[in-house]
């Protein structure tokens, strides 16, 4: 208890600290995501949360607020990244296709330029995840953007004081190679069967040991991330894009109870029906063209309606660097040609994301109560020429494009990018030498 | 004959008038846009383009210009020249990324100028119909960067079965890389380092120096053998083909110019992500650059990229087109319309844009009396679009390519 309460409040005190005067947005077009767009309207932020948002005539500013001039401008949340690899990732090395005990938090510089960039993109909130070419390459963080000396300031916590984040998974030719490494995909689910399956024995154990240490297991760190999957506190996060590929995810899923949210999804358009009856979450990659490796090779454009259509939760991710964070309003853009809807594809970037890593009680809509995480755009956020002006982060602005040391990672220059790669590991840099 | 036959009953059947144009039904059509960007020009509101026999046979505002009875009218919000994507690697790096598609680069030695574009170009490519799609008419392809010369590249159309179909322009320069993607790390390997790059780059334009001086002055007897890649290096320094050097750190960039200076070669500037470091050298070598895809990822000699880079040459008088460029994995390749979106997002204007992808690349390939603008006596390379193209919500609604409508469903 007592560790929780250090970190809460050490949590609740700095961002006290950080802001107690309020500031209010005035004259924006707010788009609060979890309601209808609001002309002329005004939003008050204050401790790091929203205290009130709604048309300018409704809201009440307080007397002692600083007030914005906002006119002319969009308001809307933080964008929501639920996939990606930005920090100096380093997950899960080729010794072995299943790696639970992975944290990627143990390997983020968060003086990376990446960070910026996502700032300068609109990204508040994201979900850092280990690379490609396991079936289990680890377990990912749920960061926020904040101002941070050490991984620990982006961390983001639940009740009990805990990081949170999900598992990352993949299935289809990404975790298939050379031994130790599956060649085939019954191998594949085998081999993730055979781990979960040990892993529900060890969680029988420790309950039946019923707090008698002598009758515990010995402790399994690998077993533990496994159980947190079963138990419902670690989202499964699946790669994964063939069609059949995706009913094998949906099938283990269901096997043993993990939750999952599917990741790229590439042929999803073939296989909506059954997406939307198993209600499986999907965050899609949009990229340029299909092709690049066999198992996206009948990427389209269209994914983004056709499971909407279907009635499945949408979000989109920018996997960076498969896509640059810079241009992630890009990806919904391009999925509103091919005929999502607006709204849908809005809420794609923000609230989806927020409720696909369990964070929609604090982020992804403009809310009262929620966190100040939002971003203020010179125009349509689906318009290739509107820009990011401003990104805060619970009531801190994080970028700011009129400072010419943030419009570097806006638009790039001297110093703006990364000397090395991502971390990879075993199969895709292979395939992208 | 049979062939010929087929065609002409279809002509006679067809209820708008076609023509043949290279053993292809080329429609006979006016094109109606509300704004009509020709690249030759202001923009024309409410402006026709007429199409007869694969060429463009008027140009003008509606009512102004007569449209022949019997052509087919087609309408867009907005019509564009066909887009020219200055550098890519379609045709040569398929979809699938498997080795039976991957023809972009040849890794068996650091030196092959002999390798010819055509004879490796996919026409009937899955991504040559997706970006075709998008407008794009034009490409200039072929090997790719990652060998010290890695082959020729070609300039073809979207269109057509063959490469022979296709060709605009065979051999439309030798492609040269100065970047750490040509070194070698094995041991004993050469090039390992910049110093060896370039030392080699010399040395065998000494020797086509040396190949040609001796097909010059030897005694019918004595000439030198055949001799396939140092015939296409002395097409090089003859100026008959320009060296397309792709290099990205200012230092490589550097490296170019200096070698351009020496052999008096016709340098092409090839990405560039440093080169808004050297804008006062590269208007004085008077060297046309061809931009890095603007969306490109910024790591590895990347890492300084600018999404400005295009405007900034623009800026200081350098000829600047846009490339989708090349990419190893996923997405398998770019598209150029979205790369010059995006820079228009960024500092450019929506005309200099838009002539990165029109105009300005068919200038770099000798190409502005065929492609590149809609003028009368031009190939009728026409993209069609019911917004303002760079949009990510507009649609791409039509393209066609010699006269022949190849697309029709938005994209």
């Amino acid at each position: 208890m007592r560790s929780v309460c250090f970190f809460v409040c050490l949590w609740l005190s700095s961002s006290v600290l950080a802001q107690d005067r309020p500031i209010a947005f005035l004259g924006a077009r707010i788009i609060p995501i979890d309601g209808a767009p609001i002309e002329n309207g005004a939003m008050v932020v204050q401790n790091g949360t929203i205290a009130a948002v709604g048309a300018a005539a409704a809201v009440t500013v307080p007397a002692n607020a600083q007030r914005i001039d906002a006119t002319g401008k969009v308001i809307m949340p933080g964008l929501v990244d639920t996939h990606n690899h930005i920090g100096g990732i380093g997950g899960a090395d080729s010794s072995a296709p299943i790696q639970p005990d992975i944290r990627i938090y143990d390997s983020l510089n968060v003086r990376d330029s990446g960070y910026k960039r996502a700032l300068a993109g609109g990204l508040t909130t994201l979900n850092i995840m280990p690379g490609s070419g396991h079936l289990l390459s680890g377990q990912t963080v749920y960061i926020k953007l904040r101002k941070a000396d050490t991984v620990e300031d982006m961390f983001i916590r639940d009740a009990a004081g805990t990081p949170m984040g999900g598992m990352k998974m993949a299935n289809g030719t990404n975790s298939m190679s050379e031994k130790p490494f599956p060649e085939t995909r019954a191998k594949s689910a085998s081999l993730v069967r055979e781990q979960y399956v040990k892993a529900r024995e060890y969680k029988d154990k420790i309950a039946r040991a019923a707090g008698d240490v002598t009758k515990l297991p010995a402790r399994d760190l690998s077993m533990e991330g496994l159980v947190e999957c079963l138990e419902g506190k670690r989202i499964v996060h699946h790669h994964t894009h063939r069609h059949d590929d995706i009913i094998t995810v949906l099938r283990l899923s269901d096997e043993f109870g993990f939750r999952v949210v599917l990741h790229h999804v590439s042929e999803g358009w073939k296989v909506a029906e059954e997406i939307a009856k198993a209600k499986a979450p999907c965050s899609v990659i949009v990229v340029d063209s299909p092709g690049g490796k066999l198992e996206a090779s009948e990427l389209s454009f269209e994914t983004g309606a056709v499971l909407e259509k279907a009635g499945v939760e949408v979000a989109f991710h920018t996997d960076d660097w498969i896509t640059d964070c810079r241009v992630f309003f890009r990806s919904a853009a391009l999925a509103v040609r091919a005929g999502m809807s607006r709204e849908g594809a809005l809420n794609a970037l923000t609230l989806a994301g927020a409720k696909m890593l369990d964070l929609a009680d604090r982020t992804g809509s403009l809310t009262v109560g929620k966190d100040a995480d939002f971003i203020i755009l010179s125009g349509d956020p689906l318009s290739v020429y509107t820009q990011v002006l401003e990104t805060w982060v619970e009531g801190q602005k994080r970028f700011d494009r009129a400072d010419p040391a943030d419009r570097l990672y806006a638009v790039g220059g001297y110093g703006a990018g990364n000397e090395q790669t991502p971390y990879l590991c075993c199969y895709d840099r292979q395939e992208a030498q | 004959m049979m062939i010929r036959g087929y065609y002409l009953r279809a002509v006679m059947l067809s209820a708008a008038a076609t023509a043949i144009v290279g053993g292809r039904a080329a429609a006979q059509v006016a094109v109606v846009g509300k704004t009509v960007h020709t690249m030759a020009g202001p923009a024309i509101e409410n402006g026709v383009v007429v199409v007869r026999d694969g060429k463009i046979a008027a140009v003008g505002r509606e009512g102004a210009v007569q449209v022949p009875a019997g052509f087919r009218t087609i309408r867009a919000e907005v019509v564009t020249p066909g887009l020219f994507d200055a550098h890519s690697t379609v045709g040569f790096s398929g979809i699938f990324n498997h080795p039976h598609d991957q023809d972009q680069l040849e890794r068996s030695a650091p030196l092959q100028p002999e390798l010819r574009a055509i004879d490796a170009y996919n026409a009937q490519e899955k991504l040559v119909e997706w970006v075709r799609n998008f407008g794009v008419t034009t490409m200039h392809t072929g090997h790719a960067p990652g060998e010290l010369i890695s082959g020729q590249t070609t300039v073809v159309k979207t269109w057509g079965k063959t490469i022979e179909d296709a060709v605009l322009v065979e051999t439309a320069t030798v492609a040269a890389t100065l970047s750490p993607l040509a070194q070698k790390t094995d041991k004993g390997k050469s090039p390992g380092t910049r110093g060896k790059m370039m030392a080699m780059l010399r040395g065998e334009l000494v020797k086509a120096q040396d190949y040609l001086r001796k097909l010059e002055t030897a005694e019918a007897d004595k000439k030198p053998d055949r001799n396939l890649s140092l015939e296409t290096l002395g097409r090089v320094l003859k100026r008959e083909i320009p060296l397309m050097v792709t290099a990205n750190r200012a230092q490589d960039i550097a490296s170019a110019l200096r070698l351009a200076r020496e052999f008096d070669l016709r340098l092409i500037l090839d990405s560039a992500a440093e080169s808004y470091l050297l804008l006062d050298d590269l208007k004085a070598a008077n060297v046309p650059v061809i931009v890095h895809a603007t969306m490109v990822r910024a790591f590895g000699e990347m890492e300084n990229m600018s999404f400005e880079t295009a405007s900034k040459l623009k800026g200081a008088g350098i000829p600047v087109a846009l490339q989708s460029g090349y990419e190893s994995y996923v997405p398998k390749t770019r598209v150029v319309l979205f790369e010059a979106a995006w820079a228009a997002a960024n500092g450019l204007t929506f005309d200099q844009a838009l002539a990165t992808i029109t105009i300005e690349p068919a200038r770099i390939f000798g190409l502005d009396k065929r492609v590149g603008s809609l003028e009368v006596g031009k190939d009728a390379d026409l993209a069609l679009f019911d917004g303002d193209p760079f949009e990510y919500t507009t649609h791409c609604t039509g393209v066609i390519i010699n006269g022949e409508v190849v697309s029709e469903k938005p994209q």
